[in-house]
């Protein structure tokens, strides 16, 4: 593919992590390449947002490494993980606005804390990204006067206000209705296009999260199976992933024999 | 029935239990350290941004005087009534205001002042704390490249350092005055005994041990709410929602509640 040649932003090798008896990753490999967009679908619990946690160094795999821009996450102090993070945005899966802050000051806020610009500089940043995710005129509103949708959009504005090279997506479109979920895909799009940022998604919402990625995983019994072309996803042999494909997508792939016996049954 | 089997693995099961909760008391008082350390190294290290420290200053000082200044004065007034009902008894109640002064500077005013920012402020930061790491919050700092110690921690640290000796001073003061209306107004102690009782009792090493007092007891409150709250998710059965944060902010008030009073007992046996 063309992006197979891209530099290497972030990269899983046989990464293990088991809470208590329980073995969420089993030897986890996974790469992800600068302009691409990842997306690591799976089913609910089977340890996709503990992979992304591994990947922003909020936890340690027991054995493996990870390395994000070159740099093992494990080894790195806490400065070198700060100037690491520095070139992160992140959408988390419940967006965890500071909800004691508004709009506004939310999305303010990693410009405040990590730029040296002046309040004015900040507004002009804070209101363009709040304009580009449809959000002028909700400024001093706080995150609990907001919808889910709108929370996600303020999230998203506030993971792309420094202009991130890597932004993460967990679960973008959980607990949102079709036409909202479509807003944030059309959002995260338009972004994408605009920063070049990589992206890593974390998503059952398959196939419409397809449309956006350049290659797909999935992630389970512990393991990540495959990594490749959406296309290339929809059609593997993989029984675990042919599995997947068919319990979320139907059994698009049914031969004529098949489809009779269906109606038979029916 | 095998008895001795029985007795063996009883006293198996009671060196087990002894043996985990010695090693979840470690891990738990290592824990807190590291805190401290972190959060000190961090409230030294530039840059200072003074506003965060005003508004917590705002929020666990001046929030906290309404309540201060009403037990200030109940204080010093059972103080009064108590102490002129022994001294009348020996005849020496010209030592009114020696005994009221004396006992609130040195030991009810930082220690009851502090109890009561406990139960105010130091439940508000536990839980605020608390609901930020269950909420992912703080794990969204961390994300953003910012450090949750200089963001979070440290404006309180600080603030309760400033807020805490002012709020003992006000608290000594206002008790000294219910002292006095209740000597003086009340049981007719002499305004001139009252008050000479004080300057002549009333030294600077007293002062300074109250003082000494309101400063550990301001670090030790933050401190220990903060940090509970900050590792709410470490807690036994802290990970779980509203219940959780509620348990651990009811541990949080016991526990610096207790420090307090262990620790002023300790800086009262090394000051004295």
């Amino acid at each position: 593919m063309e992006h197979d040649n891209a530099e290497l932003v972030i990269e899983l090798e046989n990464v293990e992590k088991s809470f208590g008896e329980q073995k969420v990753l089993d030897q986890v490999s996974l790469q992800v390449r600068a302009g691409t967009t990842t997306v690591i679908v799976g089913a609910s619990g089977q340890g996709k947002s503990v992979i992304l946690k591994h990947m922003l160094g909020l936890m340690t795999p027991d054995s493996g490494t990870v390395r994000v821009f070159g740099q093992d996450l494990v080894r790195a102090g806490k400065k070198q993980l700060r100037e690491i993070r520095s070139n992160f945005g992140v959408l988390f899966q419940n967006v965890a606005l500071f909800d004691s802050m508004s709009v506004y000051d939310n999305v303010a806020l990693p410009l405040r804390e990590r730029t040296d610009d002046d309040e004015a500089k900040i507004r002009t940043n804070v209101e363009e990204k709040l304009a580009l995710m449809g959000l002028e005129g909700h400024e001093d509103k706080f995150p609990a006067q907001l919808s889910g949708g709108m929370q996600k959009r303020v999230g998203l504005a506030r993971a792309l206000v420094l202009n991130p090279k890597v932004v993460f997506f967990d679960e973008p479109t959980t607990g949102l209705d079709v036409s909202k979920s479509n807003e944030i895909y059309r959002l995260f799009f338009e972004t994408q296009v605009r920063l070049n940022y990589t992206a890593v998604i974390v998503s059952h919402d398959v196939p419409k999260i397809f449309k956006l990625s350049d290659y797909v995983a999935l992630m389970a019994n512990g393991r990540l199976q495959g990594c490749m072309s959406p296309e290339a996803f929809q059609l593997s042999d993989n029984p675990l992933i042919r599995s997947f494909v068919i319990e979320t997508m139907g059994p698009i792939y049914s031969s004529e024999t098949e489809e009779s016996l269906l109606y038979e049954t029916l | 029935m095998n008895f001795a089997a029985y007795g063996d693995r009883t006293t198996m099961n009671m060196i087990a239990a002894i043996g985990e909760s010695t090693l979840r008391l470690l891990e738990i008082s290592g824990r807190f350290g590291v805190f401290l350390v972190t959060c000190i190294y961090n409230m030294l290290k530039p840059p200072y941004k003074v506003m965060p420290v005003v508004r917590q200053i705002r929020f666990i000082g001046a929030h906290s005087l309404f309540v201060i200044l009403f037990t200030g004065l109940f204080t010093g007034m059972v103080l009064s009534l108590q102490g002129y009902y022994t001294l009348a008894k020996f005849g020496s109640v010209g030592f009114l205001g020696a005994a009221v002064s004396l006992s609130l500077i040195r030991e009810l005013g930082p220690v009851l002042a502090a109890l009561m920012v406990i139960g105010r402020a130091g439940s508000a930061i536990c839980a605020e704390v608390g609901i930020m790491r269950n909420s992912e919050q703080i794990d969204a700092l961390e994300c953003m490249a910012i450090d949750p110690y200089k963001y979070l921690i440290v404006p309180k640290l600080v603030a309760g350092l400033i807020a805490m000796p002012l709020l003992t001073c006000i608290f000594d003061v206002v008790g000294i005055f219910g002292g006095f209306m209740v000597g003086v107004e009340l049981f007719d102690v002499s305004a001139g005994a009252y008050f000479q009782g004080m300057y002549s009792s009333v030294v600077w090493q007293d002062i300074e041990m109250g003082l000494v007092k309101s400063l550990v007891f301001g670090l030790l409150l933050v401190w220990i709410c903060a940090a509970k709250g900050f590792y709410l998710h470490l807690e036994r059965g802290g990970g779980f929602g509203a219940e959780g944060v509620s348990r651990t902010t009811t541990g949080a008030v016991v526990l610096a509640s207790v420090s307090v009073l262990v620790w002023d007992y300790l800086i009262s046996a090394i000051m004295l």
